[in-house]
């Protein structure tokens, strides 16, 4: 009842454009969008630092990956390779320039990941699907290995760690050890509401048919003028940036410091291939939500047992959290293909008619 | 200008100069290539069978080893061991076809591979909570012990590998080519929906090709366990046969052993005489750079079906 | 299917003919000479020459595997025949990349349907005009100013082809939920969105019923009458092709076996033997 967008007719094609074209919509996001803001005023260090910022930075992520998987329809299991390129090049570009600003230091880094990316991404032309997902995973371990082996990459620290050096904008301390976790949280959000809204325009658009025209049939979509290599590497590039922006966060904003094992298959690639399957892939609001689920589950089992006042030790609590995650994606995977995303528009759906029936 | 000689110069002179250490490399090379093949053709017969890649394959692996110790850590004698464990396989097909497989018929690939990545977490997390997580010791009285054919240094527990790995594909090349069954999975591996159309029992099938898939999957177990010890890191084997089967091309029983076997050769002599020039370790990596230079030359691999399409 | 148009094609100087809508023919502008086209052992073409000439519209018939569809491939460049040439506006057509087809203006619809059925009928149809859209990724991630002023442009070009082609109401629907009638239709859609100066349609009216074929007739013969589109079309209903067509190239086992009028080709000992049959009355 209180969704109905009867009565809101849309007479212009661009008012048929809008992101939000159902004003209850707008209404929403914008109220979510405030509150977002505001949560810092209310969550303890805790939940800022532990759920979070790592929320924000993941689904940065997931939006990442879904625009090249769920968009364009390649298949990547780099994420983490690419987000390292950020991380690395962030840590590189703010302790060997003098006054390098942070915020500029983390577009760069985007842009040093959108390279890689272009690199890894060039094989998609000749093979698709899971052939696609072996370079990607070529990527994923050589350049994990490299970080590690080369100790330029981490000023030869010998603990082989990288460390973010304390960095502020706007006269606030965004990273390093003085950093608030309200600065980290606002960093990243701000970052996250940008981008996210980036994306959101970029598959309304033609890249975005371009992308899903190639996801859906790439031989028609050739046909018709679409030019395959460059839509793809398009596509590898700019989800790369996304991925290495998130990674020069995660080591910035959330973690403080790295090492590679931060960023290898199971920590980043596969959680974030998991956020996008759950989120809907196809999907920016998917992504997000996605991100927000997989973020919370561990911390679910970290806090729920003892709160009903059973104990787990650690390693059975990552065997049932690794059981209930496969459950997890093979339930949606039958029931859902198309995850939350999906399940979130059959709600809009009943919401129109609620309280009636049909 | 020394790192170039060290990458195109250097290693050729020392394998001209030690050419028995090359050769013992390539014949480590070949006993881990086996072994390789082993977990490949897993992945084949799969995909033969229902066109999905099985990523849960080393899952597979890990679990059909664990619940073989456990039974043995429990009392069982080796030869009721493996009966129970083969039992369990079974189980595991029957279940797998039962609750997933029945549920996503002809969904495309990327679908079917992200279920069996699912699958994997939950062997993985399964496997480790009903028998443990730590490392545990298998013996099944193959017997280890080195010997000298010539200037060759050889372990009888790699040879013995070798030939169970050959049997166990000669019986499977066979049973694809000539039995019925071999057929009808082939024509699964095509078109789910045609092959039922044509009466082709779709359920028998898929329980079929994963009993005989979690069969491969404990030989491998059996054998990888016995060499290395039973643990995690078993799983990950599955990502190391996916170079494999870009090698040797994923619809090919032949291709997984050829490809198993140039893998392990190409990992140890790499790693032995170009792992200098790199700092080592070069060996996580080169199976998958390999599997790349493949993939831009010859997608289909070895011995793969070259996919023409049509519009 | 009586009643569409009944003038016939006369005879004029070089190149030059009335066409059955009235249309002025004009010269040559796709020259199809010798193409051979073979997968592994089966051929599929066998030296097969034609000529496609402007504003005209020329039917390819043949029975089934005939290589029909593999002529219209081999004009897209996604077949490069072993033998032979096409050219087209006078550059070679069957060496080059697939995608500049569409940019020398060749736009094409399929046997089985290939619309992106992730989208909806709109996106599919915005998706023709894609070769026009030019704005570089930075203009479309920030979406206000000349991003948005060029997708509203195109979409009043899409909004046109949906209203010649009557699918107003489906427009928002994801085009995969559609029935088989209504997809052909958006496919059509979105080869006119193009512009194109040719339109390759293969079997456009396959699986229709009675209504749906006068419309898809309507839309064609519009098509060419308004903006002189060259049509180039397979089809299986006689009767369409013999009404609509100007002219007629009968492929059979990869070979031409014959090229002219509807007349012409109906008379055809050869075609009737292979194809067309004769009628009992």
């Amino acid at each position: 009842m209180f969704y109905r967008e009867a009565g809101q007719f849309k007479t212009t094609y661009r008012d048929d454009q809008a992101v939000f074209p159902i004003l209850q919509d707008r209404i929403a996001v914008l109220a979510i969008v405030v509150l977002a803001y505001l949560v810092p005023l209310v969550a303890n260090e805790y939940w800022l630092q532990a759920v979070l910022i790592q929320f924000l930075v993941f689904a940065l992520m997931a939006i990442g990956l879904n625009l090249l998987m769920g968009y364009a329809g390649q298949v990547s299991l780099g994420t983490g390779a690419f987000a390292a390129v950020g991380a690395y090049a962030c840590y590189k570009l703010t302790t060997n320039i003098e006054g390098m600003n942070v915020i500029v230091a983390i577009l760069l880094s985007g842009g040093f990941a959108a390279a890689v990316g272009i690199l890894f991404g060039l094989p998609s032309l000749r093979i698709k699907g899971f052939y696609l997902a072996v370079a990607t995973l070529a990527a994923q371990f050589f350049i994990l290995w490299l970080f590690n082996k080369v100790g330029w990459f981490y000023n030869d620290n010998p603990s082989g760690t990288i460390t973010a050096p304390p960095r502020d904008f706007l006269g606030v301390q965004i990273s390093g050890p003085r950093a608030t976790p309200e600065a980290r949280y606002w960093t990243c959000l701000t970052f996250l509401v940008v981008f996210a809204w980036f994306a959101k325009n970029l598959v309304r658009g033609r890249i975005g048919r371009a992308w899903m025209a190639i996801r859906d049939m790439d031989i028609a979509a050739e046909i018709i003028g679409i030019r395959p290599l460059e839509t793809k590497l398009l596509a590898f590039a700019i989800s790369s940036f996304y991925c290495g922006v998130a990674g020069a966060l995660m080591v910035f904003c959330w973690l403080g410091s790295a090492e590679t094992e931060a960023f290898d298959l199971f920590t980043v690639s596969f959680r974030v291939l998991f956020m996008i399957i759950i989120g809907g892939l196809g999907s920016i609001g998917g992504s997000i939500l996605g991100a927000a689920f997989i973020v919370l589950v561990p911390i679910f089992l970290t806090n729920f047992p003892p709160m009903v006042g059973i104990e787990i030790s650690t390693a059975l609590q990552k065997h049932l959290e690794e059981i209930i995650f496969g459950v997890m994606i093979v339930l949606f995977l039958i029931v859902e293909p198309e995850g939350f995303a999906r399940l979130w528009q059959i709600l809009r759906e009943k919401l129109r008619k609620w309280p009636f029936p049909y | 200008m020394d790192f170039l000689t060290s990458v195109f110069v250097t290693p050729f002179v020392e394998i001209w100069q030690s050419p028995f250490f090359f050769l013992e490399l390539v014949l480590v090379g070949l006993s881990t290539g086996v072994l390789y093949s082993l977990v490949a053709l897993g992945f084949v017969l799969i995909f033969k069978a229902s066109g999905m890649f099985n990523f849960a394959q080393g899952a597979m692996v890990l679990f059909a080893a664990l619940t073989l110790v456990g039974l043995m850590e429990n009392g069982l004698p080796l030869w009721a061991a493996l009966i129970v464990t083969m039992g369990v396989m079974v189980a595991l097909a029957f279940v797998v076809e039962r609750l997933m497989l029945r549920h996503l018929v002809n969904q495309e690939g990327l679908i079917l591979f992200m279920a069996t990545i699912g699958l994997n977490f939950i062997l993985e997390g399964t496997g480790q909570l009903m028998w443990g997580s730590d490392v545990k010791r298998l013996e099944v009285g193959i017997p280890d012990k080195p010997f000298n054919l010539g200037p060759i240094l050889l372990n009888t527990f790699d040879v013995t590998a070798a030939l169970i790995g050959a049997l166990l594909v000669i019986a499977l090349a066979v049973f694809f080519q000539k039995t019925a069954m071999g057929r009808a999975l082939r024509a699964v591996a095509d078109d789910h929906q045609a092959a039922l159309s044509v009466g082709i029992p779709l359920k028998t099938i898929w329980i079929a090709v994963w009993t005989i898939a979690g069969i491969v999957a404990l030989v491998a177990g059996i054998v990888w366990g016995a060499k290395s010890g039973v643990q995690f890191s078993l799983s990950l084997i599955a990502l190391k046969a996916l170079p494999v089967l870009i090698l040797g091309g994923f619809t090919s029983v032949p291709g997984a052993i050829i490809g198993g076997l140039i893998i392990g050769v190409g990992e140890k002599v790499a790693e032995g005489f170009w792992g200098p020039a790199f700092g080592g370790a070069i060996e996580n990596w080169f199976a998958y750079m390999l599997a790349l230079a493949f993939l831009v030359f010859r997608p289909q691999g070895l011995f793969g079906e070259k996919i023409i399409e049509r519009v | 299917m009586s009643g569409v148009a009944t003038e016939r094609a006369t005879q004029m100087p070089e190149g030059a003919t009335q066409s059955q809508t009235g249309r002025k023919i004009g010269d040559v502008i796709m020259k199809v000479d010798g193409v051979s086209l073979s997968f592994g052992g089966v051929r599929a073409l066998d030296n097969v020459s034609f000529d496609v000439r402007e504003h005209e519209i020329l039917a390819i018939i043949g029975p089934n595997g005939a290589g029909k569809s593999s002529m219209l491939n081999c004009i897209n460049g996604f077949y490069h025949p072993q033998e032979g040439s096409i050219y087209y506006k006078g550059k070679r057509r069957d060496t080059a990349k697939t995608y500049e087809a569409a940019e020398e203006g060749i736009a094409r619809t399929f046997q089985n349907i290939a619309l992106f059925k992730g989208m909806s009928t709109l996106d599919n149809i915005m998706t023709g005009r894609s070769l026009k859209m030019k704005k570089n990724f930075l203009w479309q991630a920030l979406y206000f100013g000349p991003a948005l002023k060029e997708e509203l442009e195109h979409r009043a070009k899409a909004e046109a082809v949906i209203d010649f082609l009557e699918i107003e109401a489906i427009r928002k629907t994801p085009v995969g939920r559609l029935p088989y009638g209504l997809q052909k239709r958006v496919e059509l859609g979105r080869a006119l969105a193009a512009e194109p100066d040719v339109l390759l349609l293969d079997e456009p009216m396959a699986g229709m019923n009675h209504e749906e074929k006068e419309d898809m007739v309507r839309y064609i013969l519009d098509v060419n009458d308004e903006f002189g589109t060259t049509i180039v079309l397979i089809e299986h209903d006689m009767s369409v092709v013999m009404d609509i067509s100007d002219r007629v190239v009968v492929l059979d086992y990869g070979k031409k076996l014959a090229e002219g009028t509807p007349d012409e080709v109906k008379r055809n000992q050869a075609v009737i033997d292979a194809y067309l049959g004769v009628s009992h009355e």
